[in-house]
């Protein structure tokens, strides 16, 4: 357990988050070591966004730890927490990229302010991870002339530049038209294949059996199942789950 | 009675109205500024701020003011504080405009969708570069046409100026009058003034929204 935690890169004990009096994670225990790909599966309200907004401060919990790469998550420390996020990307549902800024800039806006990146090196760092996510010609377009896919991938691109430890991805592809989100999922996988750590929460169970070394099943703000695919998706244990994998069918 | 031909009302309007224009930039740009703290300081949630500041907006929204005018200029006399008209009038306008703006600007930003400060905070940007790179430009096309708007309340609100001795072109106009025994004309004169300065500042006002509506 101990050997354990040190090569663990998010480190979760005993979160607990309240809004009021509504308790919507009742004492969440996970631990994701580095290069690791959990998917995040359960019904809406089970607590599974609200976690993952937990691991980069975007939600703030009331009781518990949270680590990220060794360093605990301080809300109101604002150095600790931007420290922190320089560690974690996000990729929303709805892409969010910044309509008023060009794709090359949106991509390079982070790097410049927060790290300080030279324009010239940032230039072709923006440059080589759009042609990465397949959009090498697209860094002069403004984020309104691209289809939903091509948007959702310039945010993995942006993300990306911060070169985070740790990738959030909150339902990426819900917002998307179906044929669009192939070519989503095909750029987080080669994210998974070149080691990155990834959560993510998400509604494409095939995509989760296919690329997650763990599965998490969430349930009434709890972890109510966790194990490799085959286990989660084979051989569900718990009727909660049965029921929830029952229902996709 | 001294008699004035309409054209010396009308120069004389003209002069005064110099002073209507620097009360009135004196007060937009006071406010703007003042307006702009009171907004940043509200949207870093500060404890016990955005109350404070909310209270302050209530407080000059709903009084008059010309009661306004009256308690900077008598109400710190009271105090044995010697106000001039000048400075009561352009701290109680820029007061005034600064509750406005505060409030028209906080709604421009709050019409900014909440994922764009989400996608700057997952990105590690700090509050001023949050404000500065991503919030403020989209909330500026959106904060352009009332503030503009806001602009032409300005200029009116002067002519109350008038009552505590300030002389702008409404004061003008009831010196004139007292001399000439004219009300209608000289009136209809001021009001002709008024609509020269504030008509060219909606129908700018105007084009900026259409503008908006056709760059979207």
């Amino acid at each position: 357990m101990t050997a354990d935690s040190a090569f663990s890169i998010v480190d979760i004990k005993q979160l607990r988050k309240r809004y009021g009096t509504n308790e919507v994670l009742k004492g969440v225990d996970l631990d994701v070591k580095r290069g690791e790909v959990i998917a995040i599966i359960g019904k809406s309200g089970s607590g599974k966004s609200t976690l993952l907004r937990c691991i980069n401060g975007l939600e703030e919990f009331q009781e518990g730890t949270l680590h990220v790469d060794g360093q605990p998550l301080k809300h109101g420390d604002a150095k600790a927490m931007r420290e922190l996020r320089q560690h974690v990307g996000m990729i929303f549902q709805g892409f969010n990229l910044f309509p008023h800024l060009s794709v090359g800039r949106n991509v390079m806006l982070a790097p410049s302010l927060v790290k300080k990146t030279p324009q010239d090196v940032n230039d072709a760092t923006a440059r080589r991870l759009l042609a990465r996510v397949g959009l090498a010609e697209k860094f002069d377009a403004w984020p309104d002339q691209l289809s939903g896919g091509q948007q959702q991938r310039v945010a993995i691109a942006r993300a990306l530049a911060m070169q985070p430890s740790v990738m959030l991805c909150d339902e990426i592809t819900s917002a998307l038209d179906p044929e669009l989100v192939g070519e989503v999922l095909k750029v987080v996988e080669s994210l998974a294949e070149e080691g990155m750590t990834l959560l993510m929460v998400t509604h494409e169970m095939n995509f989760a059996r296919k690329v997650s070394d763990r599965v998490v099943f969430m349930h009434a703000g709890r972890i109510h199942e966790i194990g490799p695919p085959e286990q989660v998706f084979g051989a569900p244990r718990t009727p909660e789950l049965q029921q929830f994998l029952a229902t996709l069918h | 009675m001294v008699d004035f031909s309409v054209g010396q009302i009308l120069w004389n309007l003209l002069l005064a109205a110099r002073w209507t224009v620097v009360l009135s930039a004196i007060a937009f740009a006071g406010g703007g500024v003042v307006g702009l703290a009171l907004l940043t300081a509200r949207l870093r949630r500060w404890p016990g701020v955005p109350t404070a500041v909310s209270a302050y907006v209530h407080v000059f929204q709903g009084t008059p003011l010309l009661i306004q005018l009256f308690l900077a200029y008598f109400g710190l006399g009271l105090f044995g504080i010697d106000v001039s008209p000048w400075v009561a009038a352009g701290g109680a306008l820029t007061l005034y405009a600064s509750a406005y703006l505060t409030e028209i600007w906080r709604g421009c930003v709050d019409a900014i969708p909440r994922g764009q400060w989400e996608a700057a905070d997952s990105l590690a940007l700090s509050f001023g570069e949050k404000l500065r790179h991503v919030v403020a430009p989209q909330a500026l096309r959106i904060a352009i046409a009332p503030t503009v708007g806001f602009l032409v309340q300005v200029i009116k609100g002067t002519a109350l100026a008038s009552i505590i001795g300030f002389i702008e072109l409404t004061k003008t106009g009831t010196m004139i009058t007292n001399a000439t025994f004219r009300p209608f004309t000289v009136y209809a004169c001021v009001a002709l003034m008024y609509f020269a300065l504030c008509w060219p500042v909606s129908a700018f006002s105007k084009r900026l929204e259409r503008k908006m509506r056709r760059d979207r």
